[in-house]
């Protein structure tokens, strides 16, 4: 009686309803008042997110060598979309070389690249929409290559000349920004672009983009260990805010190693202790970031809530200019990953395969990439820095504060009397469009 | 030695003499990213030298429950740009551990290492002090060195002070300045200005990096180069200018600064930070009220401006040798 009872109820319940109740009928101990937590006898402790208590597992598409995996799904691309793709994925490392190379002859102050990351910032990149906001941490030029950015601007960030519209000359390089292109300017303080990223989505949930747009997040897996990474992941769950969290998990945090920043399961793990959706995907198979990030995104979405992608991958150069990863790494364990897991060839023999590209191509390619970067390089270089006078803007908007302004009128005191005798002053001001006299006249 | 030698150096007495001595922050096991803590993690094993991940309110907030059990933390924040995700760990809570629990706890234990000030490209993030911020968190102790003999016995006297001390390297000297540094074990004092050149006609007050500056300033004005001699009044030149370096800025050395400032009358301060409540603000306030019949011209501050720290822009930034030269002049002819 009683049973026929209960599973008439059951057949009527809502979905969640019924979860409980077979769980009730299973669980003799009923549960907490004020929550679904079933009541048990056994003491058992866990430390992991899979049932069976093994890691996570990584999701591919391809393999190495650029044959599709058994039981894996391409992802829908044609052929264009792939050209794209590749193209911005060769085009990264080019530009790359040539500035990794002119900071080394001092030609800019620092550098970083993104060699061994590309599938990973661009198959994201592509999978994103050109309008979803982007927050950046630093190593993501190629989102704003896939968005048209152009090389010009890239340029004229790193020697920061006048053309620099990302900061005016005033970050290092690197720090790149654009509206137009929803990249919001890069901050060199780790992680606090994670909870910024929540506020991102929250706004663009109550806007006229509403439903259409996420905030899209990148860090890597040594940012994650911020409080702020905490922080963001907690605001874009409970209080519900379209936001991709997108880990470049690339093996080091400078010198110290992945597995120095976590004792879980990587940066996955922790997604469930959210309550979001959470993904492993093979961050040097393009193809895998491409279908991962586009699902990602659309449960982000659709669900209004925040969702992290985990992309496994290696860095294969070194942290930055600054720095010398032979002190920490062998070299032979960089070599070894290059050769055997190269991101970019393994899309390249893809394209083989379904004949959308070819080694005449291939040349074609590179060759007019190597062109083009030398050229936007040689343009950029011989451009003057901004205006001096925007050393005191910006720092605040509408009407200027006495003391900026006081300070302002100081050095135009300063650069009269000794602009022209004063050698490190003098050098530096030809450096500047109108070489400081608009210091001057602004004062007049 | 130079600098980044020397902090190696008193670090490795630091672990020699105490066998509570632990260092730790980012990227320290393998050196450090200014190679101060190089070798150190091979010497002493990694339980006393690691690598924490990647979290500067971590560190501080481990740092502190080290000390808080009689133990000697020694944490490095990698740039003092980055010091902030720690702030409510210094100014809450380590700089309040002693007062809250009446005296029954503290945290005399902890050292904050971190690099500090301009190297001339560092941009918004790799350039500033923010010694200012932490002159209102009484309980805590900033100490800024000038150079490898000071860096090692200063931090030798701040791992062993009673109170946690906020220990800022100006990163341009790691490798820049060289000394012949005693090989012992040695202190200098905390709390104490060192004066470097004794004068009488003005008193020349700074830390860390701009002391270097202020050296060439002082040439120029006993012998100013021929392209600005015009702006060094002749009367000027021979004018004996007092050098402090403050060392200590919380608590800073009242004494010695006014003292010196009856005497001569006048006070230039020169930082890297902006001028609003930097610690100069701080310095002046105290000295207009100590030396207010004594002053013969107002004191003078030569900083940066108050903006955030530009990087193609940072000559014009950084107060250099003509600005502090400037700002001597008309202090001396006010
Ligand atoms: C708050 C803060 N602390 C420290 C640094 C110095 N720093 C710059 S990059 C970096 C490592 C970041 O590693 P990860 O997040 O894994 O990114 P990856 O460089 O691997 O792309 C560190 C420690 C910083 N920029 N900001
Ligand atoms: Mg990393």
């Amino acid at each position: 009686m009683l049973r026929q009872g209960l599973a008439a109820v059951k057949s009527r319940a809502c979905l969640p309803c019924r979860r409980w109740l077979a769980s009730a009928a299973s669980e003799k101990h009923g549960h907490l008042p004020s929550s679904q937590s079933p009541i048990t006898s056994k003491l058992k402790f866990f430390k992991s997110v899979t049932e069976d208590g093994g890691q996570i597992p990584t999701y591919r598409v391809l393999d190495g060598v650029g044959k599709v995996i058994d039981g894996a799904e391409v992802p829908e691309i044609d052929q264009a979309f792939a050209r794209k793709i590749y193209e911005n994925m060769v085009l990264l490392p080019t530009l790359d070389t040539l500035l990794y190379n002119v900071q080394r002859q001092g030609k800019i102050s620092f550098y970083m690249t993104a060699y061994g990351e590309e599938a990973t910032i661009i198959g994201s990149a592509a999978a994103l929409a050109n309008d979803d906001e982007v927050l950046g941490q630093y190593r993501e030029a190629g989102v704003l290559l896939w968005r048209g950015f152009g090389l010009d601007n890239i340029m004229a960030q790193c020697v920061g000349n006048e053309e620099d519209t990302s900061g005016k000359g005033r970050q290092m390089p690197v720090h790149f920004g654009s509206p137009k292109h929803h990249f919001l300017t890069i901050s060199s303080p780790l992680a606090t672009q994670i909870p910024q990223a929540a506020g991102v989505a929250y706004a663009i949930s109550r806007s006229p983009r509403r439903g259409k747009n996420c905030a899209a997040v990148y860090f890597g897996e040594g940012a994650a260990s911020e409080g702020d990474f905490h922080a963001g992941m907690l605001f874009a769950s409970t209080i519900p805010s379209p936001t991709l969290f997108i880990a470049r998990n690339n093996g080091f945090a400078i010198s110290t190693p992945a597995n120095e920043q976590y004792h879980g399961d990587g940066i996955a793990a922790r997604g469930p202790g959210y309550g979001v959706w959470t993904v492993r995907v093979d961050g040097n198979d393009v193809l895998a970031v491409l279908g991962a990030v586009r699902e990602a995104r659309k449960r982000c979405i659709e669900e209004g809530r925040g969702v992290l992608v985990e992309a496994m991958t290696y860095r294969v150069g070194h942290h930055s200019t600054s720095d010398d990863s032979f002190a920490y790494r062998s070299r032979s364990e960089v070599e070894d990953k290059k050769r055997i897991d190269n991101p970019i060839t393994r899309f390249r023999l893809f394209m083989e395969s379904r004949g959308w590209w070819s080694s005449d191509e291939e040349e074609v390619l590179r060759a007019r990439l190597k062109k083009d970067v030398l050229e936007a390089f040689k343009r950029a270089e011989g451009l003057p820095r901004n205006e001096l006078k925007e050393l005191f803007t910006d720092v605040y908007g509408g009407e200027e504060p006495w003391n900026i302004k006081e300070q302002r009128e100081e050095l135009a005191g300063l650069l009269k009397k000794y602009g022209d005798s004063w050698e490190p002053w003098k050098n530096e001001l030809a450096r500047f469009k109108r070489k400081g006299q608009d210091i001057l006249q602004k004062t007049d | 030695m130079n600098t980044y030698q020397s902090i190696r150096d008193a670090l490795s007495h630091a672990l020699v003499r105490d066998d509570t001595a632990v260092i730790f922050g980012e990227d320290v096991a393998f050196g450090g990213v200014f190679r101060c803590t190089m070798g150190l993690a091979e010497e002493f094993g990694r339980e006393r030298v690691f690598n924490t991940p990647l979290s500067e309110q971590g560190i501080v907030g481990f740092g502190i429950g080290i000390a808080a059990m009689g133990h000697t933390s020694i944490a490095e924040i990698q740039f003092a740009d980055y010091i902030y995700p720690a702030f409510d760990q210094i100014v809450n809570e380590a700089a309040k551990f002693r007062y809250r629990s009446g005296g029954q706890y503290h945290v005399g234990g902890l050292t904050i290492r971190t690099p500090t000030m301009s190297v001339g490209h560092g941009g918004l993030y790799h350039s500033q002090s923010p010694e200012g911020f932490f002159m209102g968190a009484a309980g805590v102790k900033v100490v800024i060195p000038r150079s490898p003999i000071q860096a090692k016995g200063l931090l030798l006297a701040s791992i062993r002070d009673p109170n946690p001390v906020i220990f800022m390297e100006p990163k341009i000297l790691y490798r820049s300045a060289v000394e012949q540094v005693p090989i012992d074990d040695f202190e200098l004092p905390i709390g104490r200005a060192d004066v470097l050149i004794a004068g009488s006609d003005l008193t020349l007050l700074t830390w860390g990096t701009p002391l270097y500056h202020c050296e060439t300033a002082l040439h120029m004005l006993a012998s100013p180069p021929p392209q600005v001699s015009r702006h060094v009044p002749e009367s000027l030149r021979g004018a004996k200018v007092e050098l402090i370096d403050l060392r200590t800025i919380l608590p800073w050395d009242v004494e010695t600064v006014v003292e010196s400032v009856n005497r001569t009358g006048r006070l230039v301060i020169v930082h890297e930070a902006g001028l609003t409540a930097g610690a100069g603000a701080e310095i002046a306030a105290t000295v207009q009220k100590k030396c207010f019949l004594k002053l013969d011209a107002p004191v003078k501050r030569i900083t940066g401006w108050d903006t955030p720290v530009p990087l193609q822009y940072e000559k014009f930034y950084i107060p250099d040798a003509i600005r502090i030269l400037d700002g001597i002049v008309e202090t001396l002819i006010y």
